[in-house]
């Protein structure tokens, strides 16, 4: 086990370390950081400014290393616009995402667990048929789509949930009071965002339970059980529920992760203060060690998260840490 | 024995492809097949079939002009709602936008821009994948390594993420954004595709080939490509669809299409203000738009899915 933990952790530097080169030469490579920030016509002292204030003016290796070294220590330079540090903003906003990640966390699950369930219980029926449409609808319908539609209706035409922002309740790394009273308050700011960002991977919840059951309902032990006369209720409830679920759970922590970070689009229309408005704000001020922070950072957090997710099928599952 | 068979009439090759072809397209699903035709043939002849330019205002009627600023003569009219509402007309069947453009013209041009950025992009992504895919599969060794680690990697990242990464340092553009599409995407295709070479590679056609010292290259280019395209195929009409909500989503951010152009995500973005005055329909439509081509992609995708890969029928 120790063998195989120490395994994983060595992917899961090489996998950061690529990551973090990719990024590196992506940008170099597809672009010109410094163009950005310079309006068309720009002064080219000011552009040889930035160039060096930023480093891009020394030799690509020096550039790597100083890229590297800063990353190591938890650098992730300074924000041009708001002249803090990327890491100093991005974790104010940070809860904010979390919050809303959680809120459409839930309701993905809400909704497509059993949806999938059911469409799996009655297979090629009725039933099944409006699970995979709604699936089909809810992965093609884009999440800032959804947004609006829910804005019209509930914002505008019924005046029933507030369109903007996310209500008075604030995160603070140093009030020990707002860490729990924080999550359980403003729930009405929460709803749409939460749906619209939700909304998308529910349908993608509902495929995988689906599948997962189907699999499981299939296999020879649940043959067996069903030989035995064992009602189908508790085939289901007892016998397939928990192994179906490992994939989902899976899944839906993954699913979480990536909630959090792509919620751009949703955020940028509700005016939701997260992670994903750093990044539009970083698009539309021309910042880009702000754009580059929050990317690496969501790169970071996916691969700890599959890191973890690899060590505890190995707990589970002794064919996996064994295979190796 | 051969030339037997090539006499048994009614099956010469004209009438057999005539009905290969006939039988492929009735079992095409004819919904979703329907929504692209209708998509496609709007994109094909907007120049044509459109009623107004994409980029200059309506000519506005005096009684038009009468009405919303009491002038007889003005240059445009923002924001005519669409022909059922009061004030709309069938000039301009689903209204003006905020100067005065025509919205029905702009959707068909517009999703000339989305089929264009979201094929090609997926296109190119399909094809460095695919070929990376191979290589890594058959070369196996370091270059299924140095490949394999470098996929993994760049799957880490969300691909919206990733695409917003590159768009802020490319910026604003319809070529820019197929470069992106390309660059994200290619790693799902080369994971998918060395799994399947793996398998051929042990296949008894390409030892033989091996065998009778056929060059790597030809192996590769006659055996191993033409028997992954199912799996390309299938891959690809999937990513058609998450490429046009990138490409929107990165419109609707201003990093896509630049603005005078009618994408559909940038005119969803700059409804956002009328949104909220009540003005419901600029938004929506491009919405339905977007929503229709990703999803009857999606259907097609999965129609393939089953059809190239009988495995899959009941999921």
């Amino acid at each position: 086990m120790r063998k195989y933990i120490l395994f994983r952790a060595l992917y899961s530097v090489i996998t950061l370390w690529l990551l973090v080169s990719i990024v590196f030469a992506m940008v170099r490579l597809t672009g010109d950081p410094v163009k950005m920030k310079g309006e068309v016509g720009a002064d080219a002292t000011y552009l040889e400014r930035i160039r060096h204030d930023w480093g891009l003016d020394q030799p690509l290796y020096r550039q790597y290393a100083n890229y590297i070294g800063n990353l190591l220590q938890g650098d992730f330079g300074h924000s041009f616009e708001k002249s803090l540090p990327v890491r100093t903003i991005y974790f104010e906003r940070l809860p904010n995402s979390l919050k809303l990640g959680f809120a459409a966390f839930v309701i993905s699950i809400v909704l497509g667990v059993p949806l999938g369930m059911l469409s799996a219980l009655k297979v090629n029926t009725w039933w099944d048929n409006v699970g995979k449409m709604l699936a089909l609808v809810g992965l093609s319908m884009p999440g800032f789509f959804v947004g609006m539609v829910l804005i019209i209706i509930f914002g505008i035409e019924l005046g029933w949930l507030p369109v903007l922002g996310k209500g008075r309740s604030a995160f603070s790394w140093i009030s020990p009071s707002s860490w729990l009273t924080f999550w359980f308050k403003d729930w009405p700011h929460l709803v749409m965002p939460a749906f619209a960002l939700g909304w998308y991977f529910s349908g993608a919840m509902l495929r995988i339970t689906r599948s997962g059951m189907l699999d499981v309902l299939g296999s020879d032990y649940i043959k067996l059980v069903r030989l035995k006369g064992v009602p189908e209720r508790m085939v289901v409830a007892k016998h397939a529920l928990k192994n179906s679920m490992i994939p989902v759970l899976t899944f839906a922590g993954l699913n979480l992760l990536i909630m959090v970070n792509v919620a751009v689009v949703i955020e940028v229309i509700f005016n939701w203060p997260g992670v994903g408005q750093l990044l539009y704000d970083g698009l539309s001020n021309r910042d880009f060690p702000m754009v580059q922070g929050v990317v690496l950072m969501s790169g970071l957090m996916i691969v700890v998260l599959n890191f973890t997710i690899d060590v505890l099928y190995g707990y589970v599952d002794p064919r996996i840490r064994l295979s190796r | 024995m051969a030339t037997v068979l090539e006499r048994v009439p009614s099956s010469g090759g004209f009438a057999r492809v005539a009905r290969r072809s006939y039988r492929l397209v009735a079992e095409v699903p004819s919904i979703p097949l329907l929504m692209v035709a209708v998509l496609a043939f709007a994109a094909v002849f907007a120049p044509v079939l459109a009623p107004h330019g994409k980029l200059d205002p309506v000519k506005p009627t005096p009684e038009q002009c009468q009405a919303k600023f009491g002038m007889a003569n003005c240059p445009y009219v923002d924001n005519v709602p669409p022909f059922w509402a009061r004030g709309g007309t069938f000039d301009t069947p689903l209204g003006t936008d905020f100067l005065g453009r025509d919205v029905l013209s702009r959707l068909m041009y517009g999703a000339q821009i989305s089929l264009v950025v979201a094929l090609t992009g997926t296109l190119f992504a399909g094809a460095i994948g695919t070929l990376l895919g191979v290589l890594a599969g058959y070369m196996g060794k370091w270059w299924d390594q140095v490949i394999m680690r470098i996929t993994d990697a760049w799957l880490t990242l969300p691909s919206l993420v990733f695409a917003i990464l590159l768009s802020s340092v490319r910026g604003p553009g319809v070529w820019n954004v197929v470069l992106i599409l390309a660059l994200v995407f290619w790693s799902r295709y080369s994971r998918a595709v060395r799994g399947e070479v793996l398998a051929l590679r042990e296949r008894d056609f390409v030892r033989l080939a091996e065998i009778n010292g056929i060059g790597k290259l030809t192996i590769i280019r006659r055996h191993l490509i033409p028997n992954v395209m199912n799996t390309v195929m299938v891959l690809f009409s999937l990513q058609v669809g998450v490429a046009v909500i990138i490409e929107a989503s990165l419109s609707f951010l201003g990093v896509g299409v630049p603005p005078p152009e009618p994408s559909w995500g940038l005119m969803m973005a700059q409804e956002r203000e009328s949104l909220m005055e009540g003005k419901w329909w600029l938004a929506v439509f491009p919405g339905i738009c977007i929503t229709m081509l990703v999803l009857s992609a999606n259907m097609l995708g999965d129609w393939l899915r089953v059809r190239l890969d009988p495995q899959l029928r009941n999921r």
